[in-house]
């Protein structure tokens, strides 16, 4: 992969080159916790966030948005009028949510709504130190080579900016000014060092080898009623999740008329009505019966159909979940481990 | 400006005419349609087994099993029950008017492994109506099946759907057709009365290695069916069945359908196989 050279001081400017492509989002702070936002001010962009409270998959499938319009004459098609985006300062984790998205809404059936805000996303990832909750280097997403137009890792006074698409390659291209492309040993011996240095600043340590394996066999574990006991069935885990893709749809009717739209919403396993059917037999009734549904799915059936698990070690869900059952602690719990809560 | 659109829209409901419809039973109506675009229309294709999204503009959207044969192009039968508030919107369509339907979806029975062994169906309440697309099928293609078995148990005779298509069945010599019923109210029934367990002594000379049976009833009546089939010793790859879920997509996004962590029941199901049964957990 190419690589060039960006001074932190040229960042703005780049950002405001770049922001020629499309609307600009980037994390900003918001009453102590990030959000991605669109930025108006690049001065706005806080470049020490780490996970946002939402992940990005706000932008590619929104947490609401109209399918299609309905009316007496049938259905009309209304997508269409998606801006263009640069999405800045995604983390390895997201890139690899992000990768796994690509591929799950583009498998049998090629999903348009994510694809038509997919085809007009360019992601620009940035380097990050883990925190307490961080655990994307038992998920093998330290770093990553693929899912990202340029991704730069923050080396001091500059960034080493990876070219990851050809249209990556353009947005270097366009602004020659500000970009060094003699990048030379000394940078590769400074990138070494901050990969090393970063590697070591994980306060957790989990071992996710084998999880499809215990799972399987880990069915009729009390774990999941102990833990089903304590859920409440909020739908916090999934609605942070990054690769969490499930949604309901539901038809608004325009006041009065004939005419509506058929509306697509974030859903989550973890509602009572996820699995409900028509004339009342639900099959996941209770709560351990909806946790099993989430834990299997990312961290067993996942990995046999897409080769690695649907969590990407993000933290998300331990930041978020009121009774601390996240991946991590379910993970030590399924692994036989005591975890202190 | 809007963008060009660059990817065809798989949710899209296509316009079908209603050409015909009547009831079943007081609850269960029999629904004919066809798409509006003849070429579409005839061009269909589907497998005995597979279901279509059928859309009520205002009120949504809900996955039904085809019930007619694929080897009768242009037309497409579904039997609804009246349950809910899709299917109570259906139930006031009248002939001729538009309904959005989009699919096939699924993967159906796996017919072409099934051509050349004896054909055992077994239905039970509405499972009549995904059924009835197979027993067609093999009834349409009878010289690509050996021996073909219906059983079909009702609680009363005005339960059984298809009452009178079936019936029709037990004249033929190129079916053995069992019908029971829980209980005989009319006093006029030419079935047989009691649990539909009870027909399996019928079945004789299968062998069992050369049989598919397949089965599909409400919840409770596939333990026992199984039972008896696998007292026939027919493998537990050849008993088949057909399992109902929530759907709002049809095409493996929504998640709803999901078993087993990641089996989409929408495009690997609905019909699975006792071994898939036995080996994923929380499938039946």
């Amino acid at each position: 992969m190419r690589a060039v050279k960006l001074k932190k001081s040229h960042l703005k400017g780049f950002l405001t080159c770049v922001g020629g492509w499309g609307e600009l989002w980037g994390p900003v702070k918001r009453n102590g916790r990030h959000v991605l936002e669109s930025i108006g001010d690049i001065k706005d962009i806080d470049l020490t966030a780490l996970r946002t409270t939402l992940p990005f998959k706000k932008l590619l499938f929104p947490p609401k948005f109209s399918m299609f319009r309905y009316d007496a004459n049938g259905f009309q098609d209304t997508l269409s009028a998606i801006p263009k985006r640069v999405i800045f300062g995604l983390h390895a984790c997201d890139i690899k949510a992000l990768c796994i998205l690509d591929e799950f809404f583009a498998k049998e059936y090629k999903d348009p709504y994510y694809y038509e805000r997919r085809n007009r996303t360019a992601i620009i990832g940035h380097s990050c130190i883990p925190d307490d909750k961080c655990f994307c280097n038992a998920t093998d997403n330290e770093t990553v080579t693929e899912g990202f137009d340029l991704f730069l890792s923050d080396l001091g006074d500059f960034y080493l900016v990876w070219v990851g698409s050809s249209l990556g390659d353009d947005m270097v291209r366009e602004c020659p000014k500000l970009i060094d492309t003699n990048v030379g040993h000394e940078d590769l011996k400074k990138y070494i060092q901050f990969q090393k240095h970063r590697s070591e600043q994980f306060k957790r340590q989990i071992d996710l080898t084998g999880m499809p394996d215990i799972v399987e066999l880990s069915m009729d574990s009390p774990v999941w009623e102990e833990e089903g006991e304590k859920c409440l069935s909020c739908g916090a885990c999934t609605i942070v999740c990054p690769t969490c893709p499930c949604y309901n749809v539901n038809d608004e009717n325009d006041l009065g008329k004939p005419s509506g739209e058929r509306m697509r919403q974030w859903d989550s396993c973890m509602f009572r009505e996820y699995s409900l059917v028509a004339g009342g037999h639900n099959f996941r009734e209770a709560r351990a019966e909806r946790l099993k549904l989430r834990f299997t799915h990312k961290l067993q059936s996942f990995v046999g159909k897409f080769g690695k698990p649907a969590c990407t070690g993000c933290g998300r869900c331990i930041d978020t979940c009121p009774v601390g059952i996240d991946i991590f602690t379910m993970v030590k719990k399924l692994q036989g481990e005591e975890v202190r809560s | 400006m809007s963008a060009a659109v660059e990817i065809q829209n798989p949710y899209l409901p296509e316009p079908y005419r209603l050409i015909r419809r009547y009831p079943l039973t007081d609850d269960v109506h029999f629904f004919q349609v066809r798409a509006v675009d003849m070429d579409r229309a005839l061009s269909l294709k589907y497998s005995p087994g597979q279901f279509m999204m059928v859309s009520i503009p205002g009120i949504g959207e809900a996955p039904f099993s085809i019930s007619s044969t694929p080897s009768r192009p242009g037309l497409i039968e579904f039997g609804i029950r009246r349950v809910g508030r899709i299917t109570d919107q259906i139930f006031k369509l009248k002939e001729n008017s538009v309904l959005g339907v989009r699919g096939p979806y699924g993967t159906g029975f796996p017919v072409d492994k099934m051509e050349g062994k004896n054909l055992v169906i077994v239905m039970g309440g509405l499972g009549a109506i995904p059924l009835r697309s197979l027993l067609q099928y093999a009834l349409d293609n009878r010289d690509r099946f050996a021996h073909l078995a219906l059983i079909y148990g009702a609680r009363t005779p005005g339960d059984m759907l298809f009452r009178k298509e079936f019936l029709s069945l037990m004249d033929r010599d190129d079916i053995q057709c069992l019908l029971t019923v829980d209980k005989d109210d009319t006093g006029k029934w030419p079935g047989h009365v009691g649990l539909p367990t009870v027909l399996f002594k019928h079945l004789t000379n299968l062998n069992p290695k050369d049989t598919n049976l397949v089965v599909v009833g409400p919840p409770v009546m596939y333990k026992f069916i199984v039972a008896e089939a696998l007292k026939l010793n027919i493998p537990k790859h050849q008993i088949l069945m057909s399992l109902e879920r929530r759907m709002k997509c049809g095409i493996g996004k929504c998640g709803h359908c999901i078993i087993g962590g990641y089996i989409y029941t929408c495009l690997e199901g609905p019909t699975f196989s006792y071994w898939d049964v036995t080996h994923m957990k929380g499938l039946i």
